[in-house]
């Protein structure tokens, strides 16, 4: 007897199980669709005062088109700033330190602490690093993601280019499919880039996780059309 | 831009014309090598410059150092500076590694440039940038073995300066996609 109950009870669990996970991946696969499509619209409601911006600099040439950029927005607009760099780079904090400094001394306050924040994160691959060892240290680098991600929460999220900031927009793109966070997600493929998107910027075309793609050069505008072409920041 | 030809003062003294080669934070032997050949360095001085100035980053070739004599550059060199903007300032033609950073600092100073592609980097997206701009004429555009024929060939008169860049249309976008008014 007591065969042919759990008998029953498999039979009978199985294809709600079965039913029960494709309405998860069928809700799941709507959700995204759904966020994608959101994400490639300006947002309707009133703006709000401010929003909070997440800033992800790269390496020695990322870093100066994005200061050149973080230079013409409104700081009151985008406020508070959150800096963040790969912890293997120093120089790209300290410029965004500088010109944060610079940005005070015009306005004549010493709120530093309140509008800008500065944090490192783990890079996921090093230049000429191995792929076998790039598995572990993607994981880590992705763990430290989150966490950073969990603690800023961006309303807005600004990068150009270096690795670093792949796993920062996924996780920005969860959080968007969740309903934890929306946040607007702008990728401004660097200058050096002529002829083909980076890595990064290709990632976020192809998988929709940018809201806005930028390309400096007319001709990487033509061959991907979602982009959009704003001539050289440099 | 000035002319390849030697200026002189108002004193009839040979007016110093440094070139400073530059290779950032990169390993590039190649080009230090390249411009520390006897053929680059006489093509330099016929050309009119007197000094050069080689900014030699990781890179484990050391140039030989001379001092200035008639008709003979004076070389020198260092590994890394904080004031690679000053020499830049000073400097009347850079030669270049590829780096977005190195190309739009000295375009923007206005000097005569020559950019030099590192053809040992695996992932060379960096020569696309160098080869669109001297398509535009910002800039000479060479290989490290034939670097003094492209200091031979190049004609600074014909390099058009360049306009810097501005950021204002992405933020422009950007605000408007986030629905905060125009200014």
């Amino acid at each position: 007897m007591e065969k042919g109950d759990e008998c029953c009870f498999s039979i009978m669990t199985m294809p709600n199980l079965v039913i029960i996970l494709i309405a998860i991946f069928i809700i799941s696969i709507v959700r995204i669709l759904v966020v994608i499509h959101q994400s490639r619209k300006p947002l309707h409601s009133l703006p709000p005062k401010s929003v909070s911006t997440l800033i992800v600099l790269g390496s020695g040439g990322h870093t100066a088109e994005m200061i050149n950029l973080i230079r013409v927005l409104q700081r009151e607009r985008f406020t508070p700033r959150v800096y963040v760099a790969a912890s293997t780079d120093n120089m790209s904090l300290q410029k965004a330190q500088v010109l944060e400094a610079s940005m005070l001394d015009q306005a004549g306050s010493d709120k530093l602490k309140e509008t800008a924040q500065f944090m490192q994160i783990y890079r996921s691959r090093e230049v000429g690093q191995s792929y076998l060892t790039s598995i572990g240290t993607t994981l880590i680098a992705l763990a430290h993601a989150l966490l950073l991600m969990i603690k800023i929460r961006p309303q807005v999220i600004l990068c150009n280019g270096p690795g670093t900031c792949f796993p920062l927009c996924v996780i920005a793109f969860l959080f968007k499919v969740i309903g934890i966070r929306w946040s607007s997600i702008f990728y401004v493929e660097s200058t050096a880039r002529v002829n083909r998107l980076s890595l990064s910027g290709l990632l976020l075309y192809k998988l929709h996780i940018a809201d806005l793609i930028f390309v400096q050069w007319p001709h990487l505008q033509k061959e991907y059309p979602r982009t959009l072409y704003v001539g050289c920041l440099m | 831009m000035g002319g390849g030809r030697v200026e002189n003062d108002d004193n009839g003294v040979k007016s110093k014309k440094t070139v400073f080669v530059t290779v950032g934070t990169t390993c590039f032997d190649a080009l230090v090598k390249a411009v520390d050949t006897l053929e680059v360095k006489e093509e330099l001085s016929r050309k009119g410059y007197t000094h050069l100035i080689i900014q030699m980053g990781r890179g484990s070739y050391i140039p030989k150092k001379s001092t200035e004599e008639e008709g003979v550059l004076a070389v020198d060199y260092f590994t890394f500076s904080s004031s690679i903007a000053d020499h830049l300032k000073s400097a009347s033609l850079v030669i270049s590694h590829a780096g977005s950073g190195s190309i739009f600092e000295t375009l923007k100073l206005g000097k005569p440039l020559i950019v030099v592609v590192n053809e040992d980097l695996m992932d060379n997206h960096q020569c696309e940038l160098a080869e669109e701009l001297a398509e535009r004429k910002h800039l000479f555009y060479g290989r490290p073995q034939t670097l003094n024929q492209t200091i031979q060939s190049m004609d600074l008169e014909t390099l058009i300066p360049y306009t810097p860049g501005n950021a204002m249309p992405v933020a422009k976008i950007i605000n408007r996609f986030l629905g905060f008014p125009d200014d």
